[in-house]
């Protein structure tokens, strides 16, 4: 009995993880952006569905999995890159409030596209690498959540070092730290902005390319993917990588775990509820500075 | 008789509304425009915290969904007074508000969009899943009429009488409400917060008094909603019709009472107008909202007026000299 619990937990484990990672690439994007213009990107939800619906499309022209990864991904960072440019940049009144009506404009404008183009239903992409279930122990993994695990480690990894090592990544953080005294060192901030819209979009097409084996592709999984991402940002500390990461992780095992051992119809509920628990209790996030 | 000018519109409008069902004569159109008016109540609420307050409820829909599944519930199931229904409506939407308020509104920024949006889920979950109580996906029905001794509101046109009675009276709460003292400390908490702030006004107390106060708004249309069509279920309480709440209250213009009437009823007749809306209504939603706000951010109508009066007063001063 104790052993079938056991088996059960671990299970629950391994399919929070694997939401939990994709849940991180989309609160990485949020932090991304949040950090270089200090808005929320309401629309980052749907650059996940479209990772997924592109990736999908893109196989039945050309069945290649890698081929429809990168041109799906490609394809988002530019739509992200032409969002910042056409929604965001000829706003004259910048407050935040107009801000982020856009970007929920933006997010259900996508989403009412793509029902238009893909229609309502749900389409499939095969796992990356078969779908013979692995043992580890007493419980099952398929091969598809080793890759959103290894390929969503390795993206943070290099999102790390792209803005650690390299002299772009670290015009980036100048300009998240101070947007002015970046512009005074001749760092073109405008670019920067643009530039951190691409990257979340990559990241959350990404994102939405790894996990649409296991949940298919459909017109509004970007919602509430989106929301839970934005939990996972809030939870960890929005800004902080390594918080969004830890969000991410926390968010999708306690929702996993929640599910099946108290009720899966409320499985979405938890998420939020961790939201608004966060926002009253530790605004700041798990690893969030104080303020 | 100058003092009587501010009532000459009100005393217009009163008297369209009195004219309109004589003139229309048709249910269809008067349950249109009984939608328009619950509609309006909830786009004024939305307004006063989006125009006045500055701030942004992404979960509107949760409270209205609040007022009616509480009407619903405590009439269909339990056979409690409808009135006391709708207060009861009233008193939890307030007591949510408050409890999502406090907390999210001490925080600078935009935290209360998001604690709303993650409340609005919850609560549209809870109405899905709750199926013992709310009646689940397949919605709650039975919900009786309101009525007063000897009178029931059951047909459109009484209804009408109901629902218009009440949206004129929540126009004119509210226009008192944004001329009065208050007001003027909503509109400087607009401007500039510390400004506000350092004149002696208590800032976060007055962001979440209307917070409340608009949630309170969304309840009382959410029951006369529930008594209106004696039929609810969870769909009419998505995020998708916060959303469209926002959208109204965006075409209409924010800081507009009257634009909120305009919003309301523009974007519930079009739907309703154009067939082809129907499969392009999510995609028209979003692009009216970041078209809006990307050009016209004091809203469509103010918006396009401005437009007006630039290119008529600059084509004047060509010509003036």
């Amino acid at each position: 009995m104790a052993s079938e619990i056991f088996v059960a937990v671990l299970q629950y484990l391994i399919s929070g993880l694997t939401n939990g990672a994709i849940y991180a690439l989309i609160a990485l994007g949020f932090g991304i952006i949040f950090n270089a213009t200090h808005i929320i990107n309401f629309a980052q939800g749907e650059f996940v569905m479209l990772g997924a619906l592109c990736a999908i499309s893109l196989y039945q022209v050309f069945p290649s999995l890698p081929a429809a990864f990168l041109g799906a991904t490609l394809l988002v960072t530019l739509l992200g890159l032409l969002f910042e440019r056409l929604a965001l940049r000829p706003v004259q009144d910048r407050s935040p409030l107009t801000l982020i009506i856009i970007t929920v404009g933006g997010a259900v404008l996508l989403k009412g596209l793509a029902m238009l183009w893909w229609g309502k239903e749900a389409y499939n992409l095969p796992p990356f690498t078969g779908a013979t279930p692995l043992h580890l122990g007493p419980a099952t993994i398929l091969p598809q959540n080793l890759w959103v695990l290894g390929v969503a480690a390795l993206l943070v990894a290099g999102l790390e070092a792209f803005f650690r090592l390299t002299l772009t990544g670290k015009a980036m953080r100048a300009c998240a730290y101070n947007p002015v005294a970046a512009r005074l060192a001749g760092i073109p901030a405008m670019r920067m902005v643009q530039l951190s819209f691409g990257l979340s979009a990559a990241l959350g097409a990404a994102g939405g390319i790894l996990i649409a084996p296991l949940t298919l592709g459909v017109y509004d999984m970007g919602t509430m993917l989106g929301l839970k991402g934005f939990s996972a940002a809030i939870l960890g500390g929005l800004g902080s990588s390594l918080g969004g990461v830890l969000g991410g992780l926390v968010l999708g095992v306690a929702e996993s775990l929640a599910s099946g051992l108290i009720s899966s119809g409320y499985r979405d509920a938890v998420a939020f509820f961790i939201l608004l628990l966060a926002l009253f209790l530790r605004p700041q996030g798990l690893l969030g500075g104080k303020g | 008789m100058r003092r009587l000018t501010p009532f000459a519109p009100w005393a217009l409008f009163a008297l369209l509304l009195a004219v309109l069902p004589v003139a229309l004569r048709n249910d269809y159109h008067l349950s249109l425009l009984n939608f328009i008016g619950l509609h309006t109540i909830l786009v004024v609420g939305l307004n006063l915290l989006m125009g006045y307050a500055g701030q942004i409820s992404l979960g509107h829909a949760a409270f209205f969904g609040v007022g009616a599944y509480t009407s619903g519930i405590l009439t269909a199931t339990y056979g409690v007074n409808p009135w006391l229904a709708l207060a009861a409506g009233l008193a939890l939407a307030a007591g949510l508000a408050v409890l999502i308020g406090i907390p999210a509104l001490k925080l600078r920024g935009y935290y209360l969009a998001m604690a709303t949006l993650g409340f609005g889920v919850i609560v549209y979950i809870f109405f899905v899943q709750a199926q013992g109580l709310t009646g689940g996906p397949s919605g709650l029905s039975g919900i009786p009429a309101l009525s007063l001794p000897g009178f029931t509101f059951h047909t459109p046109l009484r209804l009408y009488g109901l629902i218009w009675t009440a949206t004129l009276g929540i126009l004119a709460l509210s226009a008192g409400l944004v001329d009065s003292r208050l007001g003027r400390a909503l509109r400087a908490l607009h401007d500039s917060e510390m400004a506000a702030e350092s004149l002696g006004i208590h800032t976060q107390r007055l962001k979440l008094l209307i917070f409340v106060w608009s949630a309170l708004y969304a309840s009382l249309a959410g029951s006369l909603y529930a008594h209106t069509l004696n039929f609810i279920a969870p769909s009419s309480f998505d995020i998708m019709f916060s959303i469209k709440l926002v959208t109204m209250v965006v075409v209409g213009g924010m800081a507009s009472i009257w634009g909120s009437l305009l919003g309301a009823g523009v974007l519930t007749l079009l739907p309703e107008l154009l067939v082809v809306f129907h499969d392009f209504e999510v995609v028209i939603f979003g692009g009216v909202l970041m078209v809006v706000m990307i050009f016209l951010p004091r809203g469509l109508v103010r918006g396009l007026l401005d437009l007006w009066e630039y290119r008529h007063f600059r084509r004047e001063g060509r010509t003036g000299g």
